[in-house]
């Protein structure tokens, strides 16, 4: 479980307008990063790109390398659908399947998938899932009523024990507590702390200080003008990133001294 | 701007009395009105001999003076300006009622003298004058209309979630743009279509239910391809890309999440669209024609249908004429009723497969 991700020269597309320019980095697995920056600076979609979602959107394309424990993901013989099995995602605002309940939407991706499995597994892996989510004790009494009968934070937490429910390599985190009060929040917080024992976890989040508190590593997105590109303008640890940075832009963002 | 003394909304105008003390219509003050003004324009209609197109015009206009006027007396203008627009906008509505009401106030009583069992048990064999009934073609409406729904959900179904899911750029514009014009197509267009389809393979003067079917289809297909392309643009992308986030191929997307998420309205728009054809006239004239008797072989030979039926029991209606005219209108009457049903039905589907959020 848990993989490295290397990302070289990334550029990335939407039909003809550069969203993301020059990307280098390494994710380390087993840990937290965190990618800031301000809106509209491409950290979604550099997120995105992570695990071939970006490619959903028509017209949008990538050129340049993301390498998994040495495998291409770009590579001409890869399955974009295979990759994402690898690479979860959970995404800002809470979507879970309106037509299922809180049990079929943590076996969707088994389900979906067409894979047979026995109905005790699938109640075991329901109950880590939605454990590992830390959200087995609220819903346990209630697993066949409508997931979308839930609390925000609650959905939220359910759609992360559905990514982790597929036994991902890598959990891509795309703003997952913006939409959500601060209690929630925490919950979510210290879920990330106890799952990257497992996941190699990428997180976007426009929270300094959630930045600060979950991360090992953060990454510093910028773009120079409305309908330049986003760069990576700064990636260090968490630590360094948040006393002395290396960049000046990297300071003012943080400090709040921004534009 | 030194002094900050609060200014109270009377201090602003002063014709405006202080809130509270504002006078006030009685509850059903302006309903009152406006049903004085409906009387003084009935009296004024009889000065010149009732006619109710009159007393309708007239009744507008005065309803709507004495309600603003009395209005704007007693409360003052805002709220009578608020009254006059209410009392044009109801009497609009009840205006455009009017047609629908007395339309099926018509169909039932002049419908109900016929509707009774021999009238759902009889086909027509051996009538001239009494009796009879439209057993056969209220089969035959029923099997033509099924084998069109056969034909045209699939085909208009997979044509939205084609449209919908996979259609991009030029084609698709293309496509919305011939399905648009497709809706617009007269139906007699379509049944002279179907004719002239069937009359290459089986020769002029052809005539059989399946051909029937298909200028329905010709019909029904753009109807189903738009409802259900609405209904599939609906469903929030969030959902899809929580699917493939999954790594569920797009195939099992559309039919695992995307057709469950928007299933009530699919059927909703399905069940409409049926109605939609179902009293459909000119095309089955053309190409199933009208019989007597009663034929369940929608591949051979002509088949009776109730709107071609109610043509003809109206156009032919024998002799005496009475009898045909009656069992004409109680057609009518059966085709209403279906409809309303199929109606009722595509609620019940909007409500019963919605998705539930019962928190
Ligand atoms: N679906 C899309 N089509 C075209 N441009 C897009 C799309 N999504 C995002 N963009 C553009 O890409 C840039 C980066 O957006 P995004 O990755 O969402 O930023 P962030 O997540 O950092 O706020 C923005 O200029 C945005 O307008
Ligand atoms: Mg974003």
């Amino acid at each position: 479980m848990a993989k490295r991700i290397d990302v070289s020269d990334l550029d990335i597309f939407y039909g003809n307008f550069k969203a993301v320019e020059g990307v280098n980095v390494s994710i380390e697995p087993r840990s937290v990063t965190a990618l800031i920056g301000p809106s509209g600076c491409g950290k979604s979609t550099f997120l995105r790109s992570l695990n071939r979602m970006h490619e959903v959107i028509p017209g949008a394309r990538v050129e340049g390398k993301v390498v998994i424990d040495g495998q291409d993901l770009y590579g001409s013989d890869v399955d974009p659908v295979d990759v994402r099995r690898q690479i979860g995602m959970v995404f800002q605002r809470p979507n879970p399947f309106p037509t299922m309940s809180i049990y079929d939407n943590v076996v969707a991706g088994v389900r979906l998938n067409a894979k047979k499995m026995k109905k005790s597994d699938l109640d075991d892996l329901v109950e880590s899932s939605l454990k590992g989510a830390n959200l087995w004790n609220e819903v346990k009494d209630r697993l066949n009523r409508p997931g979308s009968g839930l609390s925000g934070g609650q959905q939220q937490r359910l759609c992360i024990a559905r990514a982790i429910a597929v036994q991902p390599e890598v959990l891509l985190m795309d703003e997952p507590c913006s939409a959500l009060d601060p209690i929630s929040t925490l919950a979510i917080e210290d879920l990330m702390t106890e799952l990257k024992d497992r996941f190699t976890i990428v997180i976007v989040t426009h929270n300094m200080q959630q930045a600060a508190r979950v991360s090992e590593q953060t990454g510093f997105f910028n773009l120079n003008g409305v309908g330049q590109p986003g760069r990576l303008i700064e990636f260090n640890p968490t630590e360094k990133i948040f006393s002395n940075p290396d960049q000046k832009a990297t300071e003012d963002y943080i400090s709040g001294r921004f534009g | 701007m030194t002094t900050s003394t609060p200014t109270r909304p009377e201090d602003l105008d002063p014709m405006t009395p202080a809130v509270g003390t504002r006078r006030k219509l009685p509850r059903y003050g302006g309903v009152g009105l406006y049903v004085a003004g409906l009387v003084v324009a009935g009296l004024l209609t009889l000065l010149s001999g009732f006619s109710w197109g009159l007393f309708a015009v007239y009744g507008v206009v005065l309803g709507c003076l004495v309600t603003y006027v009395g209005s704007r007396v007693v409360e003052g203008s805002r709220k009578a300006t608020d009254r006059l627009v209410t009392s044009l906008v109801t009497s609009a509505f009840a205006i455009a009622m009017v047609p629908l009401v007395s339309l099926i106030y018509t169909v039932v009583s002049k419908g109900i003298t016929r509707l009774d069992g021999t009238f759902f048990s009889n086909s027509m064999v051996g009538v001239v004058g009494e009796g009879g009934g439209a057993y056969h073609a209220i089969m035959g409406t029923l099997i033509i209309t099924a084998l069109a729904s056969l034909i045209s959900v699939p085909v208009g179904l997979l044509a939205a979630i084609y449209l919908v899911e996979y259609g991009r750029g030029k084609l698709k514009k293309a496509l919305t743009f011939f399905v648009d014009v497709m809706t617009g197509i007269p139906s007699i267009v379509a049944g002279l279509f179907a004719y002239a389809l069937f009359a290459i393979f089986f020769g002029p003067g052809v005539r059989f239910g399946l051909g029937g079917a298909v200028a329905l289809s010709v019909l029904m297909i753009p109807v189903v391809v738009r409802s259900a392309e609405e209904v599939l643009k609906l469903v929030p992308n969030e959902l899809r890309e929580a699917s493939y986030a999954l790594g569920v191929p797009k195939w099992r997307t559309i039919t695992k999440v995307v057709l469950p998420t928007a299933i009530a309205g699919l059927g909703t728009g399905v069940t409409l669209s049926i109605a939609r054809v179902i009293g459909e006239t000119a095309p089955l004239l053309v190409i199933v024609g009208i019989t007597a008797a009663t034929n369940f072989d929608p591949f051979d030979g002509r088949m009776a249908t109730l709107p071609v039926y109610a043509y003809y029991q109206l156009t032919q209606p024998g002799v005496p004429p009475q009898f045909g005219i009656d069992r004409a209108w109680t057609a009518a009457l059966v085709l209403i009723i279906i409809v309303m049903a199929l109606n009722v039905v595509a609620r019940l589907i909007s409500r019963f497969f919605a998705p539930k959020t019962g928190r």
